[in-house]
């Protein structure tokens, strides 16, 4: 039985074959409507996320499964005091795949040594979000034909952005790549990742404006400045307008630039650069549902032939 | 000079960097062992300058080496029986510990779920770096 705890879980090859999959799902989605029938998705979330949920509900749906869970701790029995252990245990009873949102790092993986189900990370405070960086994967690899050989830009909470991250990690692992980290100094990408970066040999630049470095992406990935991750609430309100793309940003983009962002957006990306064919945000989060149908019928070991 | 006796069986751990003694004594649990243990602090040492040693009459078996290789790899352990070192043994960075040390950050599920071991991992074995199982979080070998 495998679980999802970090995107770093699946090869290379593991993960061409989860994207081929999402691809195929993406172009014959009648094929995999009764796929997971009788199946169940737990999904477990112990802190709010409609967007991830609803994008695992979605897919389980779409797979002819069922699902059950919680939204929220206060609605869980850890409001009674239960462990992730014994809540895990207990869910193992009721479904066959269980998604896991925990505001501590870690929890996931808890579940998963204790589960008798597959696990999937759904997101663990500010650690791992691994199925967001599939999504993004996901994205980029279908747009644009490839995930190597790309000059990418992450911008704005480089330093609390579990998204970045673990994207940054998962695309190391491909030949030719390219990182610029554009973000005020307090939100500086974290050393251990440049480290990483400089011991695997790959170029990266640390700069502050975003558009001094805007002709040189294949990709913009932007991020928001998330209230949640702050102690102090002060620090967030300098922060958190530091960096706005708009239309006009937009112009010195190439044609063929990508704009990628996790979501939810707050007003780091003006809405006027919706409409610009290289927005692809929310194509971005339909990718989301096809890579998480991809996961769920990789982990349940399920094969439509 | 200050002598301290021979022991008959147990172990002498040797080169310890000055003034980590009692950090090894409370991390090898040795305030729990009914036996006899002798602290010695700032060691005069040709190698060292300084050093500290400690000396614990017990059954060898009772030494737990991987706590001590992750405290600190260079110490000599020199196990001791009928009054003689029989064997000098090599210390090794653990592949893993287990509730020898606690992970501080506040984020990490280690801090509120119940009987989870405080297991950290051998990330980079040249900067001996070992980071949280859960959390991924770093240790501060500084903070030992």
């Amino acid at each position: 039985m495998r679980h999802l705890m970090n995107p770093l879980d699946f090869t290379v090859e593991e993960l061409d074959s989860l994207f081929d999959l999402a691809n195929d799902i993406e172009h014959n989605m009648p094929r995999y409507a009764h796929a997971c029938a009788g199946k169940k998705l737990a999904t477990c979330f112990y802190e709010p996320s409609t967007r991830t949920r609803l994008s695992f509900e979605a897919a389980m749906l779409n797979l002819g499964g069922s699902v059950l869970g919680f939204a929220d701790a206060d609605s869980s029995s850890a409001a009674k005091g239960e462990s992730v252990a014994d809540t895990i245990r207990i869910i193992s009873c009721y479904a066959d795949i269980c998604a896991m949102r925990h505001p501590k790092e870690g929890a996931p993986l808890v579940a998963a040594e204790k589960s008798r189900i597959p696990v999937i990370n759904a997101g663990d405070g500010g650690h791992q979000h691994p199925t967001q960086t599939l999504t993004d994967m996901l994205t980029i690899r279908t747009l644009k034909g490839r995930l190597d050989h790309l000059t990418i830009g992450l911008c704005g909470d480089l330093k609390f952005g579990r998204t970045v991250h673990s994207l940054i990690n998962a695309l190391s692992r491909y030949e030719g790549m390219r990182f610029i980290f554009i973000s005020p100094d307090e939100l500086r990408i974290p050393d251990y990742i440049t480290e990483m970066l400089k011991e695997k040999g790959i170029p990266y630049e640390e700069v502050i404006r975003l558009e001094d470095k805007m002709p040189q992406l294949d990709i913009l990935y932007m991020t928001r400045v998330q209230k949640e991750r702050f102690f102090n609430e002060e620090d967030y309100i300098r922060l958190k307008d530091f960096y706005i793309l708009d239309k006009k940003k937009m112009k010195l983009a190439p044609a063929d630039m990508l704009v990628l962002h996790p979501l939810p957006r707050v007003n780091e990306i003006s809405v006027d650069v919706d409409d610009d064919p290289r927005a692809v945000y929310f194509q971005q989060a339909q990718y989301g549902v096809y890579v998480r149908m991809a996961l769920i019928l990789t982990l349940l070991n399920i094969h439509v032939g | 000079m200050l002598n301290i006796g021979k022991i008959e069986e147990g172990f002498v751990l040797d080169h310890i960097q000055a003034g980590m003694a009692m950090s090894i004594y409370h991390h090898l649990m040795l305030d729990k062992l009914d036996c006899t243990v002798a602290i010695i602090k700032n060691a005069r040492s040709n190698k060292m300058d300084k050093k500290d040693i400690i000396k614990v009459e017990c059954d060898i078996s009772m030494l737990d080496l991987d706590v001590l290789g992750f405290i600190d790899h260079n110490i000599t352990v020199n196990v001791i029986k009928n009054g003689e070192i029989v064997e000098k043994k090599e210390l090794h960075l653990p592949r893993q510990i287990r509730n020898v040390i606690r992970c501080k950050n506040p984020r990490c599920i280690t801090s509120i779920e119940q009987g989870l071991p405080h297991i950290f991992v051998l990330a980079d074995k040249q900067k001996e770096v070992y980071r949280c199982k859960y959390c991924e979080e770093k240790f501060d070998k500084r903070t030992l």
